[in-house]
């Protein structure tokens, strides 16, 4: 089932006396194609949850209208949506046992949808195999571990086969080791059932290794939606460059002279654009260790992470603190060094307007 | 943890509480047992330096006196209909006042006014509602019950008056004592309602529930622990039942033609103090404990059972 979103719109109206609206969501158009798995990405107050929220029918947009299939459901009460909801902190029925919390749904279910109670229990079996919880049917959810309860709460959703699944922070309540595990286990569990999924995060790696499109989302604006390599490695603004990526972009006050891009003293790269002020972008990974590199920084030191080697560096120029790369640990780095010199990957160095934030394109 | 050498500090501080607990409860409590065990006390003949055995004399007598039955199931009536009906009420009331907004807390304060009205003048108020005034040949009726089933064409009935039947006072003081419990129940319902997470709610309301099953499905449960302390509560307050009776009919206890026959456990009890039976008084005292402690631990019991917290 694909979702349409159209100029969706939520205004929270201010309640003290002059004060400002606040447009939670302004104008949101997408369309989210059948089966697919989107992530709604962004700061906290940026919108997304707001935007599940109306897609779930708890919250009523202040204008446009949602489709699911051809379908308006705009004006549709939840029940009548035909969507599964996850709760961040999944919202499990205490009182009932893991069993009754995922049959709850389905004894709701009236008329001509009335199910038996075998084809009811029968339900409940499947879904709870297929989130890997059949051995624990009968415990109540405070003796389960946060990853359990997570896929009751997802089994829960699932049972009466919502056209649509909806997540918010799915694994924001998860320890580290647990996030990585669950998320692949949604991703297969979206897979499996082939339901159009929508989950809301704050967290872009999150984000990043399972959606098959993201949708970064700044003080209810969207800023860029699109699969999450080509976002990453062609953001749109400044904001989606810092917002995705650890560790995070490095910034830095630049200019162009005659062509060529200065940071501070250090002709970098010749990008063969009109003379102007700009904001340069360049990713962790984008310097190369390079002893006649046009790039000075100063080392503060190395942190060796295995596999990579993360230089950390001051640049004078730089608008972050410090300046963090990570080259392969093969490479020798004399930390007794005072300074250290790079040359930069062009495809991974971004310029940006200092006024808009908006990316200048270039070519090399 | 508080040092050891400042610790007559803390009780320095704890004494006056402590020195009027050990006063008007623990003493008291002595006293009564000490009165129950001693044969036919007297407090007259006690001052009079007259001494007692020990024994259970005073028992005997309460559970021979005939009245004590009635006293008894009196009171075990009133409980056993008016908790459950007005825990029921309360429910339905809190729930309803949880789920509007426009005149939520003025509806609140008319709902919680009853409690800080003074029970004898709130029972005055019953008896001249519930009142009939016979005269040879029409009945003139002053109370507003009446004339309100006068007035849908129905008979009027004697409530309370010389005359009336036992149900009639019993429906009377059912619907009092009710009216008089709802304010605390919806007071602690209310407070457990609007403290339950609003996701249960969201996450019931995406499921599809209808607004009845959300009700005894969802907050019901949640719930129980405030269930069960109004419950409990409530027992015990309807086992010690007396200004309600007293409020609607005065001190005899009854309408003018059958005295005594509403009487309940606490009532029987002060009928023994203008006598200075001290001793039956502690007896039937100890005899009303007794029975509370028992069905306050049948409560638990059960309470076990159906309470998720």
């Amino acid at each position: 089932m694909k979702v349409v979103l159209e100029n969706l719109t939520r205004v929270f109206p201010n309640r003290t006396k002059g004060g400002e609206d606040v447009v939670a969501v302004n104008n949101f158009s997408f369309e989210i194609p059948d089966g697919k798995l989107v992530g709604l990405l962004g700061p906290s107050g940026c919108g997304k949850s707001t935007t599940l929220y109306m897609i779930c029918g708890l919250q009523k947009p202040s204008g446009g209208k949602i489709y699911f299939g051809e379908d308006d459901v705009t004006d549709l009460p939840p029940e009548h949506r035909g969507v599964g909801l996850v709760f961040q902190n999944y919202a499990l029925y205490p009182h009932m046992t893991v069993k009754q919390n995922i049959m709850y749904p389905l004894q709701n279910l009236k008329g001509e949808d009335k199910l038996t109670k075998d084809e009811m229990l029968k339900r409940t079996v499947e879904v709870a195999k297929l989130v890997q919880i059949d051995n624990l049917l009968d415990r109540k959810p405070s003796e389960l571990s946060g990853g359990q309860q997570q896929r009751v709460a997802i089994a829960r959703a699932l049972v009466k086969m919502p056209r649509v699944l909806l997540l918010d922070e799915p694994l924001s309540n998860l320890d580290a080791r647990l996030r990585l595990q669950t998320r692949e286990e949604i991703r297969r569990i979206q897979q499996e059932t082939g339901i159009t999924t929508i989950f809301v995060t704050h967290d872009q790696e999150e984000a990043m290794s399972i959606s098959d499109m993201i949708v970064v989302m700044k003080l209810g604006v969207v800023q860029q939606i699109g699969k999450p390599q080509n976002v990453y490695d062609d953001p749109a603004n400044l904001f989606v460059a810092k917002f995705l990526g650890t560790p995070p972009i490095n910034v830095f006050e630049g200019e162009i002279r005659g062509g060529m891009l200065f940071i501070g003293d250090d002709p970098v790269l010749a990008v063969g654009k009109p003379d102007r002020k700009v904001v340069v972008g360049i990713r962790p990974e984008g310097f190369i260790l390079d002893e006649r590199g046009p790039m000075h920084c100063k080392i503060k030191g190395v942190e060796v992470m295995g596999r990579d080697v993360s230089v950390v560096a001051t640049n004078e120029a730089s608008l972050n603190p410090v300046v963090r790369s990570i080259i392969s640990a093969e490479s020798k780095v004399d930390v007794a060094a005072e300074s250290v010199r790079y040359s930069i990957k062009p495809h991974k160095l971004f310029l940006f307007d200092p006024e808009t934030e908006e990316r200048i394109p270039f070519e090399v | 943890m508080v040092d050891s050498k400042k610790q007559w500090k803390a009780w320095l501080y704890l004494a006056p509480a402590i020195v009027l607990l050990l006063v008007f409860t623990v003493w008291p409590i002595i006293n009564t047992l000490r009165m129950a065990f001693l044969d036919n006390y007297n407090g007259m003949r006690a001052v009079a330096g007259e001494k007692f055995n020990i024994g259970i004399e005073n028992f005997k007598k309460v559970v021979e006196f005939k009245d004590f039955f009635v006293c008894l199931k009196n009171t075990a009536l009133l409980c056993v209909i008016t908790v459950p009906v007005s825990t029921l009420l309360a429910l339905l009331i809190s729930s309803a006042l949880n789920s509007i907004k426009f005149l939520q807390k003025f509806l609140q304060t008319i709902f919680f006014l009853p409690y800080v009205t003074n029970s004898i003048a709130i029972g005055m108020v019953f008896a001249a509602m519930f009142n009939m005034v016979r005269t040879v040949r029409i009945i003139q009726t002053a109370g507003i019950v009446n004339n309100v089933i006068m007035f849908f064409g129905g008979q009027p009935v004697n409530w309370i008056n010389a005359g009336s039947t036992y149900w009639a006072n019993m429906v009377v003081m059912i619907i009092y004592i009710v009216w008089n419990a709802l304010p605390f129940k919806i007071l602690i319902l209310l407070g457990g309602m609007q403290s339950i997470n609003k996701q249960y709610y969201d996450a019931a309301k995406v499921d599809g529930s209808s607004r009845s099953r959300i009700l005894w499905k969802i907050t019901v449960p949640l719930l129980s622990p405030m269930i069960a302390y109004v419950v409990i509560t409530g027992f015990i307050g309807g086992f010690k039942e007396y200004t309600s009776i007293v409020g609607i009919f005065g001190e005899n206890m009854g309408p003018a033609s059958a005295a005594g026959r509403l009487n309940t456990m606490v009532g029987y009890i002060y009928d023994a103090l203008p006598n200075n039976d001290y001793g039956r008084a502690s007896a039937a005292a100890l005899i009303l404990f007794g029975i509370i402690l028992i069905v306050t631990l049948i409560n638990l019991q059960v309470s076990k059972k159906r309470v998720h917290y």
